[in-house]
């Protein structure tokens, strides 16, 4: 199978890698070896929230040269501040053009709220969640908390206890609806998805515009957790056209009604402009001539290898096996590249878990220009994007959408520049 | 995710919940726990005593797409086959019989076929059906075609020997009793490609049926008499076997190994379908096809055990090939029938219910035919939708001159 550029992984990086290559004309191939990450996603992209030493970050420009100077491999360091900043603006415009409208701007972080009721910063957030430019209020005075009775994944005491402490005072309401009990004979059945199915049926989004017009007192703005619109936000705007009042998400525990729908969206935008998404299987390996990949094997298509001009290998970490840890070593399985960790394995992580663990920093090495590199040797044409990449704490740093989103975009740019070479 | 190669295990379930946000039966059916619940979970306790087994397993359609979303390399629905194989304690019925011994049922038919099609086209005959075996009064039932495949095939075998480059050819029940002009399409097709055709010495139904309602001997058995000849095409004669039908491709290839516990590993890769085969031909040797110019708008569906191997790819391109065709790739979703499932009278509404989303857009789209790899997916989306399903290999003889 011939393409321009085959992309390993099917996650944000690989997905935003693809699209971007598809629009400059590129017949391009992901491979995913199962479901992403995004499921999981909060509802907000991260750019950059805190320094290493546990300074928080306002405005992400101002921070990235402190943060290049405490983290020298970073691969915001190896984008390099002017690179980083442009990277950040194209993003921006980049999920705008394309029809996902988030809140939000890499000049200042903005806060989202947590399943817990907590603010956090963040850069960008899905334009139906709840946000707030200020960490010690909300935007409003009088809040209405619609939760499905029953749902165990979203917690609305805890959220009004915390929006108590930012002086918003809220009103917990439970509601029920009848194909909602069908749910209830299964002890699994009440979870985001499986009611994001039953309340985006035509039929209960007006029973749910009803409750909340009846429920919702003189608060002008109601929240609800993010099980609905699975396919659509466009229930949304029906209910605040019905209601009158303002509608915010909450999200809730995984599966992340917001996190599927993103991956969805980019998959099917992807393959409309020609892209070809091979679900649910591995690459094996790779013929290699020099230092360039000629082919490689993946365990559905067999003796029909994959060629291409360049790779992107954006397979993740932990989570999807992009990266795997053993007793002693951590690997990278599709090519056995290099990886940076430390070889003491006590090392690893500290006991207590809310500190930075060793681990999260651990990953591919790569060259200036995030090209692979193999038993010393750079890999030419292929590039490493998102959160395999070594040299940086997605969580405690709060980076990790911001990598995968801005190392995918210039490594499209740059394969779209140097034409295949 | 495919996991072939790779050892799995329940114990590599993270508990992510993403396979059962792509349960196409947990999304309408309640009743059934879902593939987390029902596989990796509900193993754990199943290893420590077997009465927690839970009869609810039974509506677990084998669609695989659970393992296709999974990130962490379980086979989520190998292990429920597995526990319905080793604990169910429901026996199989005189329907679960009938709907599952495809061979034995097609061989008794087709001699009677237009009197078989009509008596099974009454709605007296369907309500008595329902009422006395549980098959749905709703469902139609493929029509049997009068004469076999096979038997048509014994008059073109002089002229199937002519041709430098040959492959065995494992028609599977559907080609050879309901719809031999599929099999006649494909001999054509390859033909046309300089490629002669070849039946396998023996061939058996390749036994889904009989795993998914519980006939493991007998599936056994029909099994080892495929292998056999596959391996005495593949191994002896040197002829790589393709197939036109994406379940009994993948029950060969995958079920075969994983549920019935046979090693396939030394044929496996010479078995595939026919599209996978071709898609390979054209690359390899460019054989000039002569098409048609006669416009053709399609849609493809992508059957599960399709997605499951990958290569509805393979389909696609082919198609592809067809000048003036337009062709529209459905959402990748299950149409709800799942072999012998969606005849069961219990089932009925929930094999409607998973289909929907896809009639849905199936009537929607501005089409001549939907196309798709699977026989049982071509009965279901006939008979719920007003538009007719073909075979890609059958699209692809009509274009040609």
């Amino acid at each position: 199978m011939k393409f321009d550029t085959v992309i390993i992984g099917g996650g944000l990086a690989g997905l935003i890698g693809g699209i971007r290559l598809s629009q400059e004309g590129q017949r391009c191939v992901i491979v995913s070896s199962g479901q992403s990450a995004l499921h999981f996603l909060s509802g907000s992209f991260d750019l950059l929230n805190t320094l290493p030493d546990g300074t928080a970050v306002t405005e992400p420009f101002s921070a990235l040269r402190k943060l290049i100077q405490m983290e020298p491999d970073h691969p915001y360091a190896k984008l390099g501040t002017t690179r980083c900043e442009e990277l950040a603006r194209q993003a921006e415009l980049f999920f705008k053009q394309i029809g996902i409208p988030l809140k939000g701007t890499s000049q200042k972080n903005h806060y989202r709220v947590t399943p817990m009721g907590a603010l956090k910063r963040t850069w960008l957030t899905v334009a139906d969640f709840i946000t707030s430019e200020d960490s010690k209020k909300l935007p409003w005075k009088e809040i209405t908390i619609l939760n499905p009775i029953g749902f165990l994944d979203f917690y609305p005491q805890f959220i009004a206890a915390e929006f108590k402490k930012l002086g918003t005072h809220c009103t917990i309401h439970s509601f029920n609806l009848p194909d909602l009990d069908i749910l209830r004979r299964n002890p699994t059945g009440m979870r985001a998805t499986h009611i994001a199915r039953i309340l985006d049926k035509q039929e209960n989004v007006k029973e749910l515009a009803r409750i909340i017009k009846e429920q919702s007192g003189r608060s002008d703005t109601v929240i609800l957790p993010a099980s609905i619109g699975l396919s659509s936000s466009d229930m949304l705007r029906y209910l605040e056209e019905e209601t009158g009042k303002s509608i915010c998400l909450v999200p809730t525990l995984p599966p992340s009604i917001a996190g599927i729908r993103m991956q969805q969206y980019l998959c099917n935008y992807f393959k409309q402009l020609g892209g070809v998404y091979m679900m649910g299987d591995n690459v094996t390996g790779a013929d290699m001539e020099e230092n360039r990949i000629r082919r490689v094997y993946s365990c559905n298509h067999g003796n029909i290898p994959f060629e291409a001009d360049n790779y992107i290998l954006a397979t993740g970490s932990y989570f999807s096996r992009g990266l795997v840890a053993g007793r002693e070593k951590i690997d990278e399985p599709v090519f056995n590249l290099d990886v940076s960790y430390l070889k003491d394995r006590n090392e690893w992580y500290t006991g207590n878990i809310f500190e930075p663990q060793a681990y999260q920093q651990f990953g591919v090495t790569t060259t200036l220009g995030f090209e692979a590199i193999r038993k010393g040797r750079t890999v030419e044409n292929l590039y490493v994007a998102g959160v395999i990449l070594e040299g940086f704490n997605p969580v405690k740093e709060g980076t990790g959408g911001g990598v995968s989103i801005l190392t995918a975009l210039h490594i499209a740019d740059k394969i779209v520049k140097e034409g295949g070479r | 995710m495919n996991t072939h190669t790779v050892s799995t295990n329940f114990e590599q379930c993270i508990k992510c919940t993403v396979c059962t946000v792509y349960c196409p039966v947990v999304a309408v059916n309640p009743d059934y726990p879902g593939p987390k619940q029902a596989g990796p979970d509900g193993e754990r306790f199943r290893l420590k005593k077997a009465n927690f087994y839970d009869e609810a397993l039974k509506y677990c359609i084998n669609c695989k797409r659970c393992e296709v979303a999974c990130p962490s390399n379980v086979r989520i629905g190998d292990i429920i086959q597995l526990a319905r194989i080793k604990y169910s304690k429901k026996k199989p019925s005189l329907r679960d019989f009938i709907l599952s011994h495809t061979d034995l049922v097609g061989t008794m038919a087709t001699p009677f076929a237009p009197v078989i099609n009509r008596f099974l086209g009454m709605k007296p005959v369907k309500k008595v059906l329902d009422q006395a075996l549980q098959i749905d009064h709703r469902r139609n039932f493929p029509a049997y075609s009068f004469q076999t495949f096979e038997s048509w095939y014994k008059k073109q075998a002089p002229t199937q020997k002519e041709y430098d480059s040959q492959v065995s050819f494992f028609h599977g029940c559907y080609a050879n009793y309901n719809n031999p002009q599929l099999g006649k399409d494909l001999v054509k097709v390859m033909n046309a490609c300089g490629v002669g055709v070849q039946l396998l010495s023996k061939e058996k139904c390749c036994g889904v049926a009989l795993i998914s309602n519980g006939f493991m001997e007998q599936a056994k058995k029909q099994a080892k008499v495929n292998m056999a000849s596959i391996r005495e095409s593949v191994i002896e004669k040197k002829m790589p076997v393709i197939t036109t039908s994406s379940t009994c491709t993948f029950t060969i290839r995958d079920e075969y190994d994983h549920l019935l516990g046979m090693d396939t590993a030394d044929v496996r890769d010479q078995v595939e379908l026919a599209t996978r085969y071709l898609y390979r031909l054209f690359r390899e040797k460019s054989p000039v096809l002569k098409f048609s110019n006669k416009k053709i708008k399609v849609a493809y569906h992508t059957p599960c055990h399709m997605e499951k191997l990958g290569w509805a790819y393979y389909s696609v391109e082919l198609l592809r090939m067809i000048p003036n065709i337009e062709l529209k790739m459905l959402n990748s979703q299950c149409c709800g029938i799942a072999g012998t499932y969606g005849f069961k009278k219990e089932n009925y509404r929930t094999s409607q219910d998973i289909g929907s989303g896809l009639f849905t857009q199936i009537e929607d789209a501005d089409i001549d035919y939907v196309v798709t790899d699977c026989e049982t997916c071509k009965w279901q989306i006939e008979m719920s939708t007003s538009k007719m399903c073909e075979h890609p290999i059958s699209i692809v003889a009509k274009a040609l001159e």
